[in-house]
């Protein structure tokens, strides 16, 4: 068939190897632990990569030599652990020369870009997000022949270590701009956003006792949103919402939460799993609107 | 011009008054300078800049436009009504009368404006006493805002009032007596002469009055800002000047542990021999992150001082949005409370902070042995419930920032008692011995890349897609 003559096997450049070549490649693409363990954002680091196959940006990843940046282990406390990490990671990039690095991971971005250096790593380091902004800006990505998402509803659900840690709070909704969409803003965006509840390393533990999960109730201002129910919204804060599902056939295809972080990502896809609402609600990584929107999908 | 009885005694109730401000103003200092050494120096066009807009603009209260209008007539009037209090200060020992007027049209809109402003001011304080009283915005409420908290806030509206009340008294009495002659513009209190007194000899003394209590009530509220949350009308300035210029998401690296980790990947690493204490021995090893107040950093504890209570962190913070026990405003708080009681209230009036109702359980209290902030004030549980999303830093309107003292206080309990929630001790020996936070095996870390595929996009593809 047309299609499979037209799938193309990537293999996927290791630094290691470019380094034995003497070669340095423009960006290293940093994969972090839970683009490379976790089986949901395994498909974001997928999607991104072919995005960067597909446009010819000349890349590599670590490989096995990457470890975890130690973001958990610094937001929990453990500052010993975390400048274990920093300085082992900071041995592999230094060996490498490196200069760029992009990573899908927040987490990663914040740390490697704002704590590194002052142990001795300095890297230009840009958020996918912002890389994804420049290839479209450029011309390389134009989000046409592949799935269409004109008319569906998306919400973007901002990552605190993107947006408050970082001031970025444009270039993701600029990819989400070439989508056609239609980009519905929640209440509580940008500075103002709500955490998911996963920072600070809860991802790795149960939260303290309370009434609600903070990911309930970002899950459901996202799904108010979605669906409208600009009522709900105003009551909100802290309390269980009552609003009721939309009627089904309503929602053109299915309306996206959009993230641009793991923990985000699993934060609100369980959320919206809690909420029943699967069928006609789903939570996407930028990369994977764009690779799809683009036809990368193989 | 000529000296009385009067102007000796207002000579000595000035004095008297700024200088046990002074008094006060100094053990605040000290006690904010037991915190650790914290290099905030550079930059000063920087801060300037940031202190001009976030301080003097108010920038970050336009968050909430309501409250922020309200404020900004307060903090106006503050501002504007104080230049009154100059004349005030130079009528007082001199035994001038309104000693400005030789500015003329200038010093009848400077009056216009402090009649004007004052009315407002009047105007948005019984709004902040209705919002606080009788609405019960949820920002005001909480498990800190306890009898003293609760109290403060109102005693600082009803002293706002009486202030302003005592203007408008002086004014009008003036006005009633000196009737046109009288130099300045009064557009409200040409309303209110009707309701005074005729007997000149009953407008003086009431002039007098207004006088004496508007001057010894700004002495006297100047003397309780330090016992107050009302204090940030002062601290706010310095405390955003030194607050950080990072990225927010940026924590800071403990240099003593960067040694330390240096030391032991590269042994030949010198350790710089640490600093020595002025009689020449070695000073005493600090701790990893803080247990007590003096074990943040001196910036930390200049933010406990400029809170102003107001909630705002705390009605953003995730943790308490969900009914968690974290409130960064009680962070703040408890720091400053936990000072005062440490190193001696310096203060003048000192409110029941430390009763049965100053602490959070029973438990706590019973545990002496603990009573430090840490444990003493702040629960762990309190500081694991925090997902570090910098909500807290971004909504104060005086640049505090609670999640620093909230990481100290988490790297104490790590670094120093191992005292991690269990979950989290699994998540440390998933990073040292796999290199990620989960138990799965470095050696499939690459596995995502297996079976790889891409779209080849040839134009025929194009179309079928």
């Amino acid at each position: 068939m047309a299609e499979q003559t037209a799938k193309r096997q990537i293999n996927v450049p290791m630094m290691a190897d470019l380094a034995a070549r003497g070669e340095t490649p423009e960006v290293l693409f940093w994969v972090g632990c839970a683009g490379a363990f976790d089986d949901r954002y395994k498909r974001v680091t997928r999607a991104f990569v072919r995005i960067l196959e597909h446009v010819g940006v000349n890349y590599a990843v670590l490989g096995m030599e990457e470890t975890c940046t130690g973001d958990p282990a610094k937001r929990a406390g453990n500052e010993f652990l975390f400048q274990m990490q920093a300085m082992q990671n900071i041995t592999t990039l230094n060996g490498y020369g490196i200069k760029k690095v992009v990573t899908a991971c927040p987490h990663c971005f914040n740390t490697i870009k704002n704590e590194y250096p002052a142990l001795g790593g300095e890297y230009e380091v840009i958020h996918h997000s912002t890389f994804l902004q420049q290839l479209i800006n450029e011309g390389r990505v134009t989000a046409e022949g592949g799935e269409s998402f004109k008319g569906r509803r998306i919400t973007f659900h901002d990552s605190c270590y993107l947006g408050r840690a970082n001031n970025i709070y444009e270039a993701p909704r600029a990819v989400l701009e070439v989508l056609d969409a239609d980009l519905l803003e929640m209440k509580r965006c940008k500075t103002n956003g709500l955490c998911c509840g996963a920072g600070g390393a809860q991802m790795w533990k149960e939260p303290e006792p309370g009434k609600k999960d903070i990911n309930i109730e970002r899950t459901e201002e996202a799904l108010a949103t979605l669906d409208g129910h600009a009522e709900v919204l105003q009551n909100l804060n802290g309390v269980e919402s009552t609003a009721p599902a939309l009627p089904a056939g309503s929602n053109h295809g299915g309306s996206v939460i959009a993230v641009a972080c793991p923990f985000c990502m699993t934060m609100m896809a369980d959320g919206v799993k809690n909420k029943e609402r699967e069928q006609d609600v789903q939570v996407f990584d930028l990369a994977e609107l764009i690779a799809s929107a683009e036809g990368l999908t193989a | 011009m000529h000296f009385s009885f009067q102007n000796i005694l207002f000579l000595l109730v000035a004095v008297a008054g700024f200088g046990l401000f002074f008094w006060q103003a100094r053990k605040i200092r000290a006690n904010i300078l037991v915190g650790r050494d914290r290099d905030m120096s550079g930059n000063v066009n920087e801060r300037l800049w940031k202190t001009l807009l976030v301080a003097f603009g108010q920038q970050k209260m336009f968050k909430r436009l309501t409250p922020a209008l309200l404020h900004l007539v307060v903090y106006i009037g503050f501002i504007v009504i104080n230049i009154e209090v100059i004349e005030i200060l130079v009528d007082g020992i001199f035994g001038t009368h309104r000693f400005l007027q030789f500015l003329g049209p200038v010093y009848s809109a400077l009056t216009a404006t402090n009649e004007v402003l004052g009315a407002l001011v009047i105007v948005a304080v019984v709004a902040f006493w209705w919002r606080r009283n009788v609405q019960g915005v949820r920002r005001f409420t909480g498990p800190e805002m306890r009898a003293w908290p609760r109290l403060d806030a109102n005693v600082i509206l009803y002293i706002e009032v009486i202030l302003m009340g005592a203007l408008f008294t002086m004014n009008a009495a003036d006005l009633k007596l000196h009737g046109a002659d009288l130099p300045g513009a009064y557009p409200i209190s040409q309303f209110l002469t009707g309701l005074l007194p005729e007997s000149p000899a009953a407008l003086h003394v009431l002039e007098r009055i207004g006088w004496w209590a508007h001057i010894v009530g700004i002495l006297l509220f100047l003397n309780y800002l330090p016992s107050s949350k009302h204090f940030h009308i002062i601290l706010a300035f310095p405390n955003v000047y030194f607050s950080r210029l990072v990225p927010q998401g940026q924590f800071s690296n403990v240099e003593s542990i960067t040694h330390e980790v240096k030391a032991m990947m590269d042994p030949s690493y010198q350790v710089p021999t640490p600093a020595t204490a002025p009689d020449g021995s070695a000073a005493a090893p600090t701790p990893f992150g803080a247990k007590d107040v003096d074990d943040l950093a001196w910036t930390n504890l200049l933010n406990a001082y400029s809170c102003t209570e107001c909630g705002r962190c705390t009605s953003v913070c995730p943790a308490n949005l969900t009914g968690k026990l974290l409130s960064p405003r009680k962070i703040m708080m408890d720091t400053r409370d936990r000072m005062e009681e440490k190193y001696n209230s310096p203060l003048v009036f000192s409110p029941n902070l430390y009763g049965k109702e100053a602490k959070h359980s029973q438990q706590e209290q019973l545990d002496k042995e603990n009573h430090t902030l840490l444990r003493g004030y702040v629960t762990p549980e309190e500081l694991w419930a925090c997902t570090t999303c910098n909500a807290c830093v971004e909504s104060c309107p005086v640049n505090i920032n609670p999640l620093e003292s909230i990481v100290e206080m988490r790297r104490f309990l790590v670094l120093e008692e191992s005292a991690a929630p269990n979950s989290l001790n699994v998540m440390f020996s998933n990073i040292e011995n796999n290199g990620a936070p989960w138990a799965f095996s470095p050696s499939d870390r690459f596995n995502w890349a297996d079976d790889l595929f891409v779209t080849e996009k040839s134009p025929s593809v194009a179309k079928q897609a």
